[in-house]
């Protein structure tokens, strides 16, 4: 097992090697330095002057990969490439555009975020297979039936029209509940509320169905017949037969984003005013801070892999007959 | 000033649609020679919810195609009589809902107003002013001093649904007598009695026919959808959004089709470095949050059109570049599922006999793949393909909204919901953009889920067996 583990930490170097080499050649070949200064300068009769004290105080006036002009080792490490992009691998993210250390401020937005991500994705899991194991339970009923129509009409609604409608009837109209905004400690639950409903809610459609699905290719197995025939009841049929052999494909789909929920959702927290790490990259993106948006991409890219290596682990507890070698 | 010539005009994004087109048109053609190709077409028409779906896509596929065919209208003659063109580009629905278009009023306006949303001064004959709600320019206008409202509304709602009906009737004649028959067949269809579902179609054809119809009735007269910010017609803009969404939804897996078929294909099929070398590349690309990706990308994007503005000689063709660029970038974040499930399939499909036998036979490799392995993973490349559809028009909101989606001058329910959004603070509340947008995007969406569902089952070797 530790050496399973091992050797899948190693796989993951190179394909971090390879989201690296990409964010560089998309940030720093496809656009030089000059176009991002040019850009942030607003265009239009931009002296060069102008742009190389922009680059300067960006530290984007280094050479991309070679520095002729530095001694020694400095001849490498004094570019943008070492600088900007290989120093992503020990987490040091440098500063952002605006003069901010990115580090400090991932390390301060992550714990609004999870506040977030957390509860809605543990009520969520919840509501959803309590509602697919009621649709397993009652399969080929009408009440089957409807569920998946309003499960397949959930779906097909925009997630924006979750949260503008939510913020519209419980911010507005009932006034329940703050719209936006964000407080410290436990006075931050009156503004997790709204957030976390509306994500559940949205999420309620597809989950459901998807479970739905599972537990349905479950139950028409050998095993729950014979169940059925010893003589146990439904309930207990479908809790410990089904849920437990079901387990195996909802985990896959549970663990892998458990690392990422650090992230944040990016929708969630702009719109309702968050200050996590998903406020953090839409707001770099609209200020157009290319450093920030680089660091998140490489951050999601190291908690995706993470969370892939968790879902091998995590089998093995679910199935005693899986076995990592 | 239009005076009939016209200059066709083709943007990137119509030369793949067109080609989109061809590609379907030939699909069916070569499948109609082949009944093993067309019985799960077959089932598909069998099940009642796919094909009420398949009409209303349909609608959207019509509307969507009018707006695709470009052109530059003829505005003048020079002294030699060669024509001048104006260099506005139109597309074959503008010149069909022109009314619409340019009966622009000043600012927001409710649905079927007769009046500005807001109040303002307004100075009157004698020199005093005063703050009132003025009237529209179009909107209701020709309403004498008066007339109810609700009734002519309803008068002319019926007349729509009437001529659209027509239309409709005319149709179903026309399809009735190409099949020979005439009356029986008719009748048959009417009274649910044909082998097929057809009734269904034919209803929901009546029910959308009947309902567009009176709402384009009704448009000449009122805006039904209320008016914009700048007084646009919202109606309008719902319409025109039709293209954006269906050229992402299907231009995003065109263009990314072939590289996913033959990476997945050649991956599964020859195992060794190859397969190594094209895991490495899908692992890599998707372990980058697909959003993250997108940003990153159309970030870069931005900065190029912007630091080279000259190369572009229009709005509506920087737009394009734009809508184009993001099915790239969408494409490029989405090929990756597609390209494993066509890894395992070929991986399976190469141990069977037939391909062993062929390559027993010493069939080149290449003859493999095009004779025995891509036709036999056709059936996962077209469910992946209407799966992802509904998933791609809800993206492009969501994008637009964080900005990184379509250009801000093109039509789409994104920009719609985005620019409609901070209307929601004021007081009374501007509802009517958010619905239009999202209504129009639910009614797409819902019936490419159905659809795809009904695509699904049909298509699908794992679900027929179990029936």
């Amino acid at each position: 097992m530790t050496a399973y583990i091992v050797r899948r930490l190693l796989y993951a170097i190179p394909i971090l090697i390879g989201v690296n080499a990409l964010t560089f050649v998309l940030f720093f070949v496809v656009n030089s330095p000059d176009d991002m200064a040019r850009m942030h300068l607003g265009n239009k009769r931009v002296t060069d002057q102008a742009i190389q004290s922009w680059k300067e105080e960006h530290g984007y006036e280094k050479p991309l990969l070679y520095n002729a002009g530095a001694d020694g080792a400095g001849k490498l490490t004094e570019t943008i490439l070492f600088q900007k992009s290989i120093k992503l691998f020990v987490f040091d993210f440098g500063q952002s555009d605006s003069g901010r250390d990115i580090g400090f401020d991932i390390s301060q937005r992550m714990w609004p975020s999870l506040a977030i991500a957390v509860p809605t994705l543990i009520v969520g899991l919840l509501v959803n297979i309590t509602f697919a194991l009621t649709l397993a339970f009652f399969r080929g009923s009408y009440l089957d039936f409807w569920g998946v129509v309003l499960c397949v009409a959930m779906m097909s609604i925009s997630g924006l029209f979750y949260i503008i409608g939510g913020q519209y009837l419980v911010g507005k109209l009932l006034n329940l509940v703050p719209i936006s905004g964000y407080d410290t400690g436990i006075a931050a639950w009156k503004f997790m509320v709204l957030p976390v409903v509306v994500g559940v809610i949205g999420s309620v459609g597809a989950g459901t169905r998807w479970y739905r699905t599972l537990f349905l290719e479950e139950i028409n197995r050998d095993f729950v017949r014979s169940a059925r025939a010893k003589g146990l009841s439904e309930h207990w049929v479908l809790f410990r037969h089904v849920l437990q052999n079901a387990l195996i494909p909802i985990l896959t789909g549970v663990v892998v984003v458990l690392p990422a929920l650090f992230i944040g959702s990016l929708l969630t927290e702009s719109f309702f005013g968050i200050p996590g790490l998903g406020s953090y990259t839409i707001d770099a993106i609209q200020n157009q801070d290319f450093a920030i948006v680089r660091a998140m991409v490489f951050l999601g890219a190291v908690l995706y892999i993470i969370g892939l290596l968790l879902t091998d682990i995590s089998y093995t507890i679910a199935d005693p007959r899986v076995r990592l070698e | 000033m239009n005076i009939g010539g016209f200059q066709p005009v083709i943007l990137w994004t119509d030369a793949l649609v067109f080609l989109l087109v061809l590609l379907v048109a030939a699909g069916f053609w070569y499948a109609s020679k082949h009944e093993h190709l067309m019985q799960p077409w077959r089932r598909v028409v069998d099940s009642r919810t796919g094909q009420a779906a398949l009409v209303v896509l349909l609608f959207y596929i019509v509307v969507g195609l009018l707006d695709t065919v470009h052109f530059n209208e003829q505005i003048d003659t020079d002294d030699q009589g060669a024509p001048i063109y104006s260099t506005e580009i139109v597309s074959l629905f503008d010149v069909v809902a022109g009314t619409l278009e340019s009966q622009r009023e000043k600012s927001y306006s409710a649905p079927f107003a007769t009046h500005l949303y807001s109040k303002e001064t307004v100075e009157l004959a004698d020199g005093t002013s005063t703050r009132e709600y003025p009237l529209l320019e179009y909107g209701g206008q020709h309403l004498a001093e008066g007339d109810s409202k609700a009734a002519d509304i309803a008068a002319k709602a019926l007349t729509g649904a009437i001529k659209g009906t027509l239309i409709w009737a005319i149709l179903i004649a026309v399809i009735v007598l190409m099949k020979g028959k005439g009356a029986v067949l008719v009748g048959r269809l009417l009274r649910a009695e044909l082998d097929k579902p057809w009734h269904v179609g034919a209803w929901t054809a009546l029910f959308v026919f009947a309902v567009f119809g009176s709402f384009w009735e009704l448009s000449a007269y009122y805006h039904i959808l209320g008016t914009d910010k700048v007084g646009e017609d919202v109606f309008y803009q719902s319409l025109k959004s039709i293209r954006t969404g269906l050229v992402i939804g299907t231009l995003t897996t065109l263009v990314m089709l072939p590289a996913a078929l033959l990476l997945g294909i050649m991956a599964g099929y020859f195992r060794g470095w190859v397969d190594d070398v094209i895991q490495y590349l899908y692992t890599t690309l998707n372990s980058i949050p697909s959003v993250l990706l997108i940003a990153a990308a159309v970030l870069m994007m931005q900065v190029y059109i912007d630091n080279n503005a000259d190369q572009f000689n229009s709005v509506t063709e920087r737009a394009d570049l734009r809508l184009l660029f993001l099915c790239l970038i969408l494409g490029v974040t989405s090929w990756t599922g597609l390209c494993r499930l066509l890894r395992g399939e070929a991986l399976k499909l190469r141990e069977l006999e037939y391909v062993q036998a062929a390559r027993a036979f010493g069939v080149r490799n290449f003859r493999i793949l095009m004779r025995h392995v891509l036709p036999n993973v056709m059936h996962i490349v077209l469910i992946t393909i209407v799966l992802d559809f509904s998933g791609l028009v809800l993206a492009e909101a969501v994008l637009s909204y964080i900005s990184i989606g379509v250009d801000p001058s093109t039509n789409s329910w994104g920009n719609m919901i985005n620019g409609a959004r901070l209307e929601l603070a004021r007081e009374p509340v501007v509802w009517w953009s958010l619905l239009a947008a999202f209504g129009f995007m639910f009614t797409l969406v819902l019936a490419a889920n159905l659809f795809s569902d009904a695509v699904r089952d049909a298509f699908d070797p794992r679900l027929r067996k179990q029936r």
